[in-house]
């Protein structure tokens, strides 16, 4: 082979097979890409949220971008409670502060990362949430404690508009 | 073989035959010699086609009334049972057929098992039907999403979740599968237009299964090779047609009953309440054909592995014409064979009930024994039964007990290589 020429036929081969592979692709990928998420949905990136109702202990649920967002104003022991877990219990360790700017609010997205259902308010055996569908139980920081989910519930990006007001996404 | 050299008698027929063989086929289909002693667990496949074609016919005339839109999908189902001329009996009989279409599936597959047609020269008939399988359940699971109840947004949730387990691009992919980020109307339109496409991909595939078959012929609750066409055979038509249709008549009373008198029985009374994507309801459940997968997925406490279990868990069914390592097929032949087999059937049970209770405790516990051994059957007990198992003396053809006598040179051989 390496001492001979690569013939030209060889060559005319190999440049149709690599700019038919080109076209195919460029073909294939708006039929694939058209499952992505699209422009109207992505519309829908942020909501604004008056929490000046919810009384310490409470927890709301919005929706955003079609999943549901625990939004709970945290009682003095609760937030003691979640400062006071060690980081070596933890399967996902996260510190209190770092999922709870104000330690009063705690926004995260109410949907358990395991399968994604709906977990349930004040249950479980850690205080916090637990996930009837498959048994997960996660702290009163929303933090997997026992159970087959793999991660915290995960915190959104939101910002307090003003002192009545979160801003989600 | 014969069918070859057929010639219509007819001029036109012949005319016809020359430009487009198809005489030839029927002629082939008609004559296609079965083994005499097959039982009513081979009238299956029969069954099947019927409930694939049930499927289909009610299918389309459900499409012609069903609007794939998540504000309008559940008033549309409602609409069907209520106000179209016998919509309720139309969409019964497809909901219920998929459950029979399973229950006749799951006795085809627990048939193989048992008389050994998954080996040797069968495994492509076999990987087909798995594939066939595979699609069964993809069509049946976006079908259950298409009335938009609490069951099928968070079935269709929790399913497509299980992708998110996949590293790295896990996120993404269900993104994908979502055309959003969550089950949304996106995820609802792209399931109906899979959901009809589907069923035709598994009719052609049917057509290859069907195919692959009369390459070798079928195989016999004895399970050995058979001389075609010869006294140990009958043909197709009209031995085969007239036992298939009768059992299809037995089959078709089942169905009927839970058309009629049951209709709901095997669905899930939360789908009667339309999807609302904030509240999960407090017991989330597949339908009864997938609860073992489900038991096994669950049963594992870590989510990736958990996925991987479940899908390893159909894995070793296609590749099982490997995994079996005896030379004889049918259990009859087999008697530790044939005590392994009650246990597994005892095994899928178990794990389709734990799959249909919560996922705590003893459940739990049970749950995971099962899928121990689930595993354990078909990567251990199956490969070494193989060289271990005293098996029992083949008869040479299916007559030979009966008459004793009538050996065919192929089988003869066969079974000299085991009396060694």
């Amino acid at each position: 082979m390496s001492d001979k020429k690569p013939k030209r036929r060889e060559f005319l081969f190999t440049a149709s097979y690599a700019v038919g592979a080109v076209g195919v692709g460029a073909v294939v990928w708006p039929l694939v890409d058209q499952m992505n998420p699209d422009a109207s949905v992505k519309a829908l990136a942020s909501t604004e949220v008056d929490v000046s109702s919810v009384k310490p202990g409470n927890t709301i649920t919005v929706l955003w971008r079609g999943k549901p967002v625990f939004i709970r104003r945290r009682t003095q022991e609760e937030i003691t409670e979640a400062k006071s877990v060690k980081m070596e219990d933890l399967k996902h360790p996260e510190k209190d502060e770092d999922r709870a700017k104000d330690p009063e609010w705690l926004v995260m997205l109410g949907v358990c990362t395991h399968l994604g259902c709906v977990p349930l308010n004040d249950k479980g055996d850690y205080d916090g949430w637990f996930c009837p569908c498959h048994g997960s139980h996660y702290d009163i920081s929303g933090r997997i404690r026992k159970g087959p989910a793999p991660t915290n519930m995960e915190v959104p990006k939101y910002e307090f508009v003003n002192a009545n007001t979160i801003k989600i996404g | 073989m014969s069918d070859h050299n057929y010639q219509p008698s007819s001029k036109l027929g012949k005319w016809f035959n020359d430009r487009l063989p198809l005489l030839t086929l029927s002629n082939h289909l008609t004559e296609y010699p079965t083994p005499k002693n097959l039982n009513y667990w081979w009238t299956f496949g029969g069954i099947l086609t019927f409930c694939l074609v049930a499927q289909i016919v009610t299918g389309i005339t459900l499409a012609m009334h069903y609007i794939a839109d998540s504000d309008l999908a559940f008033a549309s189902v409602e609409h069907i049972m209520r106000d179209v001329n016998y919509g309720w009996l139309i969409r019964y009989i497809h909901a219920n057929g998929a459950s029979m279409f399973f229950l006749a599936v799951y006795i085809h597959i627990f048939r193989s098992l048992y008389y050994g047609s998954y080996k040797s020269p069968r495994e492509v008939i076999w990987i087909i039907g798995m594939i066939i399988y595979l699609l069964m359940m993809m069509t049946a699971f976006m079908g259950y999403v298409l009335p938009w109840g609490q069951m099928s947004f968070w079935g269709a949730t929790v399913i497509t979740n299980l992708f998110s387990a996949i590293p790295f691009v896990g996120e993404g992919i269900v993104a994908w599968l979502w055309g959003g980020f969550a089950v949304d109307n996106p995820t609802l339109t792209r399931f109906y237009a899979l959901h009809y496409l589907l069923p035709f991909l598994i009719l052609g595939l049917v057509v290859l299964h069907i195919w692959a078959l009369h390459v070798p012929g079928n195989n016999n609750p004895i399970g050995i090779d058979i001389k075609k066409p010869s006294k140990d055979t009958v043909p197709f038509h009209p031995y085969i047609v007239i036992k298939d249709g009768f059992a299809l008549l037995m089959f078709m009373i089942v169905f009927a009953f839970f058309v009629f008198y049951s209709p709901n029985i095997l669905g899930h009374a939360d789908n009667y309440i339309e999807a609302n994507p904030m509240v999960t309801p407090t017991h989330i459940v597949p339908e009864w054909y997938l609860l073992p997968f489900y038991a096994i997925l669950r049963s594992v406490p870590d989510k990736l592995l958990g996925v991987i279990a479940m899908f390893a868990a159909i894995f070793v069914l296609v590749i099982l014409p490997w995994l079996d390592t005896s030379k004889i097929r049918s259990a009859v032949f087999r008697p530790l064979y044939k005590q392994f087999y009650w246990i597994l059937i005892a095994d899928v049970l178990i794990l389709g009930y734990m799959g249909a209770m919560p996922a705590e405790g003893l459940y739990l516990l049970i749950a995971r024994v099962a899928t121990g051994y689930y595993f354990i059957h078909f990567l251990v007990i199956l490969p070494i039964l193989g060289f271990k198992e005293k098996t029992l003396p083949v008869p040479l053809s299916i007559t030979e007990p009966v008459l004793g006598g009538a050996p065919n040179l192929t089988t003869a051989k066969y079974k000299e290589s085991f009396d060694k």
